[in-house]
């Protein structure tokens, strides 16, 4: 296995994996930060798009979104590239692309809840005392509310990196080379989907194993300062 | 969005709608009592049971669907000894009973962690006055600590199961044709990729609304105080 390059082909398949799942997971973290602070605000109409957005895509299979975001853009990425003559460079990048927005778009639907869920539990007193000090709005979010809501929202971000984690496998079935691709190509070419399968399930245990650890460690770090639950 | 579209698309849809519910049925309904056997054992004084059972869970919870479903289909289609045990042979090498096995395995794990915490949260003093009591320890378990820790883990289970619906769509990556199947396949066809993602999507809503709303008013029935 080693001596045809399949290990290595595996070892970077993971790192792709990796990479696409941090990759959309901070885009999806970035982009749902503000959409909860307008959830959390409950601004009329926005509020509720907001809402919409969220329960569509945590109600509906992952793989359908996949399916959603490759096809349909399909054509007009296609029409864009060939417009300014970036064909082949676009071609290549292009599943890892739309493979990293689709894994944004599914895990920004669970951070808006994470977040506005945070948001909601930071203790209304510190609002109010912030307020009788007469501190503007913007800087009580970016100096109280926000770190606060960001430690309370630490298991909930744990559990989204989990799912997002696992979710990128589903990029496999629209061929992105990733560890669940690798995998099946090898377990395809060599006729042993037993032993592929299972180190690629043995490889994202290890990532979910290693990143539950590290979430469990910055969880007591954050909690120093709050009795160290 | 074409009526003509969803003229073709709906009639296929649903047929797939009935495989997804088929799946989701098989996963609740064996699932369920799948989920609290592991959660009793996680919590067993049998150090043995215990280990496995946490093994269990953490394996299944620790590993995408999707890899669970290749190693059951395509997996152990390769073993020989399931090859040939007509019984094993007949739950692994179609489809749709390994996306079904799949499914009871993976939320089993899932059932179990809800109902692991939810057995942790009975209060000491009821069991024990329980066997108080001289009751048996089938009874305790039916009287006393299956009512209340149902009740505890009634809400968890509940989005457990929209996530069995949701779950339910990876049997189309072993060719079983069920809503997301027929929905990329009409994808593929009608090349109407929106209005499709639409009418799926609204089938999977009207699928979780219902299971979420059974469970709720379950969860209202069981209520201690009304």
């Amino acid at each position: 296995m080693v001596e045809r390059g399949w290990a290595l082909a595996l070892l970077r398949g993971s790192a792709i994996t990796i990479v696409i799942g941090l990759l959309g997971m901070s885009l999806g973290f970035v982009i749902a930060t503000p959409l909860a602070v307008l959830r959390w605000q409950k601004v009329t109409v926005v509020s509720q798009l907001v809402d919409a957005y969220s329960i569509v895509v945590r109600g509906v299979p992952g793989l359908l979104v996949i399916y959603l975001l490759f096809f349909g853009s399909v054509d007009w990425v296609k029409t864009i590239t060939t417009a300014f003559g970036y064909q082949d460079s676009v071609d290549n990048a292009y599943p890892y692309i739309i493979g990293v927005i689709a894994i944004a778009a599914i895990s920004c639907a669970y951070s808006i809840e994470v977040i506005r869920g945070a948001l909601q539990a930071v203790p209304h007193g510190l609002l109010e005392a912030a307020r009788s000090l007469a501190l503007p709005g913007t800087v009580t979010f970016f100096r109280i509310t926000f770190p606060l809501a960001l430690r309370l929202a630490l298991g909930g971000i744990n559990n989204v990196w989990q799912m997002t984690i696992k979710d990128t496998s589903l990029i496999s079935v629209v061929g992105l080379q990733e560890l669940m691709r690798t995998a099946a190509i090898a377990a395809g070419i060599t006729r042993s989907p037993l032993l592929f399968y299972c180190i690629a399930a043995a490889l994202f245990f290890g990532m979910t194993a290693v990143s539950q650890n590290l979430f469990s460690r910055a969880e007591r770090a954050l909690n120093r300062g709050f009795g160290g639950r | 969005m074409d009526l003509e579209i969803v003229k073709y698309a709906v009639p296929f849809l649903l047929v797939g709608a009935k495989t997804t519910l088929l799946i989701a049925l098989f996963g609740i309904g064996f699932g369920f009592p799948f989920g609290i056997a592991v959660g009793l054992g996680r919590g067993s004084k049998n150090r043995m049971l215990r280990n496995s059972c946490d093994t269990y869970c953490a394996i299944f919870r620790g590993t995408p669907m999707l890899v669970q479903i290749f190693v059951i289909y395509y997996g152990l289609a390769q073993v020989s000894f399931i090859r040939h045990n007509p019984v094993l042979w007949w739950m692994i090498g179609d489809g749709l009973h390994a996306a079904i096995i799949a499914v009871v395995l993976n939320t089993g794990a899932y059932t179990g962690e809800i109902f692991r915490t939810g057995f942790l949260s009975l209060p000491k003093g009821l069991i024990e006055a329980a066997e108080a009591c001289g009751m048996s320890p089938w009874h305790v378990f039916t009287r006393v600590k299956f009512p209340l820790a149902l009740r505890q883990a009634l809400p968890a289970y509940s989005s457990e199961a929209a996530i069995i619906v949701k779950e339910s769509s990876l049997a189309s990556t072993i060719t079983v044709l069920e809503v997301t199947g027929y929905a990329k396949r009409l994808m593929s066809e009608t090349f109407a990729i929106m209005d499709i993602f639409i009418i799926t999507a609204a089938l999977y809503l009207a699928m979780n609304v219902v299971a979420l709303t059974a469970l709720k008013l379950l969860e209202r029935r069981l209520l201690l105080v009304r």
